[in-house]
């Protein structure tokens, strides 16, 4: 039991010989890794060779040909459809482009999860907002539609939207894509300082080489050629000591060697 | 933690000098169940205006979320208000953080107390609106015939394959809902003529109506009614997908017309499979007529038969597919306009695919009635 205990806390993600497969077309095999609680975990790889569709059948989306995807020891596609509701409630999900509701205000877009998962009234629910709002430096656009606002701005509104429930873990998918270098930066920034303050867990996408080494605890290398992981590890060590070439070119942008 | 997130949230105060105040937090504070008023630190603060600093102690506080968070806020906000100044030293660290992210960024002033412009104001706007919006229609009819001219003289670009697939989705593919509604449109004609013309035995005169009502009016009607709904729809429901997804703009850049690249060919769609499809609809009505002609009145089908042949002349004929053909120009014009002026996000996309209906279904009564009068004028 103590064991046990201990194992779960070490792994609080844990995906395990988890096949992706649309119909007989293979996407990637045999994955496995874990993530820890409170970790900054980065799925990496060269475009297109399936980082987000694992993104998906991690957040329940697809069902994985094969293999378990595991919440703190728990199956999700093993786990009854009320039970995969519970657990999804603990996810936080930022789309690639905000995927912002076009014909809702962003106050409507953050507070429809609150006004469904919970029984706060409707003044507790608008301070809610109003605070995950003014968290992603959004304070006083609650009435402004997403056509009304930029590419940044509309993504800092799904982060918001994305931490409504006060989620434990937070998936991104490619947070940096379309933003200039300083906004990446500071959404980057942010994601750090939501970990440091709520030990969210933090699962990542991206091929941004600055953001990997700036906030990565961990991440997994995806390669499109053997249709499987590389490698998995701590990104600086990676870059070190990794003997694999892909990894090397990739991670140095083929600059070197 | 689970045995302490049961305890229930506590909040208590304490004088520290004579112008401090310590507010204790004790136990579990998360949104969901159900934390204490606010107007409580409200009062205490109120209860002693010498309160010059408000500071937090947090040792006893085991769990808490964003309603912690939101509840700090209305002191901050609240001590601002009363020129007291917060420690927040006593937080614990995570809260600390959040609440100087919170706080960092300076509300941004928005305007939804806006107080209503004057009727005379807005009268204004609108018919200014009006006048924009017939602008925007005329310039559109006018580069849509330009194209059509270039059509003409064999300069417009398009792909020939786009104007096959959409021929074949706004003509074989609408045959069925067109027989349908023709045919329930001849059989309510004809049962509508047949109660009354029985009456004084002419029961042979439904066969006239029906042919004369059909061919000339409902047919055409009907079919443009149809095709409003159906195709107009699609049009501009297509089209605004398109300008969301800035393919509209993708094709502009590239120096390709989209007027001719998207509205000519749904265009010359229509003006190719109205006529057709309102003959066919003719054919149908006419066909239910005769069904209730030889069922209900005992006519004989030879009988039917001449009668229509006798009473539905080429004007008649040729008046409807006239009528059929501008139709399919004004639903073309309309789905398409509506959906290149789409605004890009999912509502607008229906707001176009409605007003395209709408605008579509508009123009063909009024043209109907614009035709009514010429014929009645010519006397044909």
């Amino acid at each position: 039991m103590i064991q046990e205990a201990a194992n779960k806390n070490e792994a609080h993600i844990a995906v395990t010989d988890l096949t992706m497969a649309y119909g007989d077309f293979v996407v990637m095999r045999d994955l496995n890794f874990t993530i820890g609680q409170g970790e900054v975990f980065i799925i990496m790889g060269g475009s297109g060779c399936g980082k987000s569709t694992l993104l998906r059948h991690m957040i329940g989306l697809i069902e994985p040909a094969r293999g378990k995807v595991l919440y703190d020891g728990e199956s999700f596609w093993d786990a009854k459809p009320e039970e995969r509701d519970r657990l999804m409630r603990r996810f936080g999900v930022l789309y690639q482009s905000g995927a912002l509701w076009s014909s809702m205000t962003l106050a409507e877009n953050v507070s429809i999860p609150i006004e469904e998962y919970t029984n706060l009234n409707s003044s507790q629910i608008r301070e809610l907002v109003a605070l995950k709002l003014s968290l992603v430096g959004l304070a006083g656009f609650e009435e402004f539609y997403p056509s009304e606002i930029s590419g940044g701005m509309r993504k800092r509104a799904g982060l918001a939207r994305a931490m409504a429930l006060d989620p434990d873990i937070l998936f991104f998918d490619e947070p940096s894509a379309g933003l200039d270098p300083v906004s990446a930066k500071r959404l980057d920034d942010l994601i750090l300082e939501l970990r440091e303050s709520l030990n969210t867990t933090v699962v990542i996408v991206t091929h941004e080489l600055a953001s990997i080494f700036a906030i990565a605890d961990n991440c997994v290398f995806l390669d499109p050629d053997t249709r499987t992981m590389l490698t998995t590890g701590n990104p600086k060590t990676l870059l070190a000591e990794s003997k694999d070439p892909k990894v090397h070119t990739f991670l140095t942008r083929g600059e070197e060697g | 933690m689970t045995e302490t997130a049961a305890e229930q949230c506590g909040l208590s105060f304490q004088k520290q000098a004579d112008d401090t105040l310590s507010v204790f937090f004790a136990g579990s504070w998360k949104s969901n169940q159900g934390l204490p008023p606010f107007n409580k630190v409200q009062q205490e603060i109120q209860s002693n205006p010498q309160y010059k600093h408000v500071t937090f102690d947090t040792q006893e506080l085991t769990d808490w979320d964003s309603g912690f968070l939101t509840f700090l806020i209305k002191v901050f906000n609240h001590c601002s208000q009363q020129k007291i100044s917060v420690n927040d030293e006593g937080l614990p660290q995570g809260a600390k953080r959040l609440m100087a992210i919170a706080t960092a960024v300076p509300e941004k002033e928005t305007h939804t107390d806006k107080v209503p412009d004057p009727l005379l104001s807005r009268v204004g706007a609108q018919t200014i609106e009006v006048v924009h919006a017939s602008r925007e229609v005329l310039d559109f009819i006018g580069e849509a015939s330009l194209a059509f001219l270039k059509f003409l003289v064999g300069k417009a670009r398009f792909r020939r394959s786009d104007l096959g697939l959409i021929i074949q989705d706004c003509g074989a593919q609408a045959l069925p809902i067109v027989s349908l509604i023709s045919f329930l449109v001849g059989l309510i004609l004809a049962f509508v003529g047949a109660v009354q013309l029985k009456l004084f035995g002419a029961q042979i005169y439904v066969a006239d109506m029906v042919g004369i009502a059909m061919v000339r009016e409902m047919g055409a009607m009907m079919t443009g009614i149809i095709m409003a709904g159906r195709t107009g729809a699609a049009f501009a429901a297509q089209l605004g997908t398109m300008q969301v997804n800035e393919e509209i703009d993708a094709l502009t850049t590239l120096g390709i017309s989209p007027m001719e690249f998207l509205v000519l060919p749904r265009m010359l769609a229509l003006i190719v499979m109205m006529p057709l499809l309102c003959l066919y609809a003719n054919l149908m009505g006419i066909l239910a007529g005769f069904f209730v002609g030889i069922g209900m009145l005992d006519l004989a089908p030879m009988q039917y038969f001449y009668q229509t042949q006798a009473a539905v002349d080429m004007t008649n004929i040729s008046l409807g597919v006239i009528k059929s053909v501008i139709y399919g120009v004004l639903i073309a014009l309309s789905g398409c306009l509506r959906g290149m002026q789409s605004g890009r996000s999912a509502s607008a996309v229906g707001i176009a695919t409605t007003s395209a209906v709408v605008t579509a279904i508009v123009f063909i009564i009024v043209s109907d009635g614009i035709f009514a009068v010429i014929c009645n004028a010519l006397g044909i």
